[in-house]
């Protein structure tokens, strides 16, 4: 069934759905492509799956390409996404050869034509090169680029700065660039898979699936198996609150078998885990939005803490389901989580086993705050803002 | 019966706001006043107004994004509380505005032997606020269509009507209460009156419209007979 604005009026604040489809009035017509690499999954192809829908919907004419690469252009642009986040890679010349070639290949052969050209993340940066003059460019990253490794910087900067704007996700993403720089928070759509409202015989059936039992509270966090998301650090956590109080820990997230890094942490964390029946480690396979939606709506406080993270939309999930979060100050759990309304930012074991005892001690606390927590979501989070934050670019480039 | 009828109907625009990053950051006291002093008035507007549009669910504890960074990140409690006491709403435009908080911050460095540094979370970062109007095609001739139509509009347009309107408009009284007091729309004077004793600061926009509807609906019950 196709997504319909009109499905999110009761969801989105009052009257926002009728102020979309009035300020689309002044898009109608409109073509815009959004550009992306072919192996485009996870934040980005479930925000366009939704967007572009919505955006057809509401009268742009919206295309959306990706490029087909060879084993040389996916090797750059992971060595691209991994320098532009800081680490110190490689970039062998070979590499960007092979990027060029595929840049110039898709350059030559791609419909380019359009009103506005959204180029997601590197993978698609260099097809400014080829781009028509009468439309926009505008370079949508969503990672962490603050700090570049400089050789994969000073290879790419060149292209950016081409380009008519580029937009991040967070203010203290983003570089000093001689173009406008547009702000756009990630968004999650709260009738995904992910995200809809589950019935109680889901959530009982996906845990009794997974073989947690709801006889005590749940800790959460959902997270990749990197050392960036110190799960060790939540499982310390978890035992200092376990000593004033009877709960579980589950650590769930979705883990690939062919990733050896992913592998290790997995079975370090078996390891601190120890023979705890109450720490409940599970590694989920990539298509498990309905378990990870099961396992938000069953926990009884959800923590996030990263050493490291981008926007952190498992943070937005948790909240879109009423409840109070503990994260790190990193990346925007800082700018999602409002300390003490919403849930707690805290960088220490202890801090976090603080506020978990905190508000398992006070439950009408934790529940207030996963209200507020859900409204917050409504007001800023939802892919009906993110619908808004496109056409509110559009109709702004087209005035520059 | 009087059923308060305007000669010029009241249209609702909303508004939406695109947030452009001016890559300027503050990592103390001393270069947040540099920034201040220096970036565009639409970054000053979006770090004193726009919190509006940002929080729903409860008010900012502070009026300003420079007093809650302040508070937050530099924790220095009375630079953050001398600059919450500053009102946004009693400037007249963003430039006396501007000043206000300069001189406060200036006068509390010299007060200071240090200069008060970042010791928690990240710099400041200056953004920009792009306000782009859009008209709902929705207009109200009569107090009665005007609360009813208030009650159900998008909060942009308390917004747009209230800040826009006070701040960048130059309309200093805001658009709801020129409409109700002017003898173009209502002539409503009294009740102008009321509605411009809402204090914005501490609320939210959904308190701006609570309120504001609390006091149609006690003036429409008092004046139209049973």
């Amino acid at each position: 069934m196709p997504i319909s604005l009109n499905a999110y009026r009761e969801i989105a604040s009052p009257g926002r759905v009728e102020l979309l489809y009035r300020l689309s009035q002044q898009t109608i017509g409109k073509r815009m492509l959004h550009i992306t690499g072919n192996r485009t999954g996870g934040e980005i192809g479930e925000i366009l799956h939704t967007l572009i829908p919505l955006l057809t919907e509401v009268g742009l004419d919206v295309r959306w390409e990706r490029i087909k690469g060879t084993g040389s252009f996916h090797e750059a642009v992971q060595t691209f996404r991994n320098g532009l986040q800081g680490e110190d890679v490689k970039v062998p010349d070979a590499v960007l050869e092979g990027y060029r070639e595929a840049i110039h290949q898709t350059g030559r052969t791609l419909d380019l034509s359009a009103d506005s050209v959204i180029s997601h993340d590197p993978d698609t940066l260099g097809l400014i090169d080829y781009a028509p003059t009468d439309s926009r460019w505008i370079w949508r990253c969503y990672l962490d680029a603050s700090r570049p490794q400089r050789k994969t910087w000073a290879f790419l900067r060149p292209y950016i700065i081409k380009y008519d704007a580029a937009v991040f996700s967070l203010p203290q993403f983003a570089q000093p660039l001689p173009v406008p720089q547009f702000l756009v928070y990630p968004s999650i759509d709260p009738l995904s898979e992910k995200n809809r409202e589950l019935e109680p015989e889901e959530i009982t059936e996906t845990l009794d699936k997974l073989q947690i039992a709801r006889d005590k509270p749940i800790l959460l966090q959902v997270s990749r198996f990197t050392r960036s998301k110190d799960l060790r650090g939540v499982i310390e956590a978890y035992r200092l609150v376990k000593s004033h109080f009877d709960c579980r820990l589950v650590l769930a997230g979705t883990a690939s078998a062919d990733d050896l890094d992913e592998q290790a942490v997995l079975n370090d964390v078996r390891d601190a885990a120890a023979k705890d029946e109450d720490i409940h480690i599970v590694p989920l396979p990539p298509e498990s939005s309905l378990d990870i939606n099961a396992l938000q709506r069953a926990a009884t406080i959800v923590i996030q803490k990263s050493r490291r993270e981008g926007f952190g939309l498992s943070v937005t999930e948790a909240m879109w389901k009423g409840k109070p979060v503990i994260g790190s100050e990193t990346g925007g759990i800082t700018l999602q989580i409002m300390y003490g309304q919403t849930g707690y930012t805290s960088n220490s074991v202890e801090g976090t086993a603080f506020y978990v005892r905190h508000l398992l001690n006070n439950p009408a606390i934790a529940l207030e705050m996963g209200g507020r927590a859900r409204d917050r979501v409504r007001q800023n989070f939802l892919i009906t803002r993110h619908l808004e934050d496109y056409l509110s670019l559009l109709i702004f480039m087209g005035r520059l | 019966m009087n059923d308060f009828r305007a000669p010029a109907p009241f249209r609702f625009v909303g508004c939406v706001e695109l947030r452009e990053m001016l890559g300027r950051k503050a990592a103390d006291v001393q270069q947040l006043m540099a920034g201040i002093e220096e970036v565009p008035a639409d970054s000053i507007y979006y770090h004193t107004h726009s919190y509006f549009l940002r929080y729903e669910h409860g008010p900012s504890l502070f009026p300003s994004d420079f007093a809650t960074w302040v508070a937050v990140s530099v924790r220095d409690r009375v630079l953050s509380e001398r600059l919450g006491l500053i009102d946004p709403f009693e400037f007249r435009d963003v430039e006396g505005l501007r000043a206000a908080i300069v001189a406060t911050i200036d006068d509390h460095l010299k007060s200071l032997w240090n200069v008060p540094r970042l010791i928690h979370g990240d710099p400041f970062e200056f953004v920009s606020s792009h306000i782009l109007e859009v008209d709902l095609e929705l207009s109200a001739q009569s107090l009665q269509e005007f609360r009813d139509h208030l009650a159900t509009v998008d909060r942009s347009v308390l917004f747009n009507h209230i800040c826009e309107a006070k701040i960048r408009k130059g309309r200093h009284s805001g658009d709801f209460i020129l409409w109700i007091g002017s003898e173009s729309g209502l002539n409503l004077p009294d009740l102008a009156t009321q509605i411009g004793a809402i204090q914005p600061i501490g609320l939210t926009l959904e308190g701006i419209r609570t309120r504001t509807l609390d006091i149609l609906d006690h003036w429409l019950a008092r004046t139209v007979p049973a």
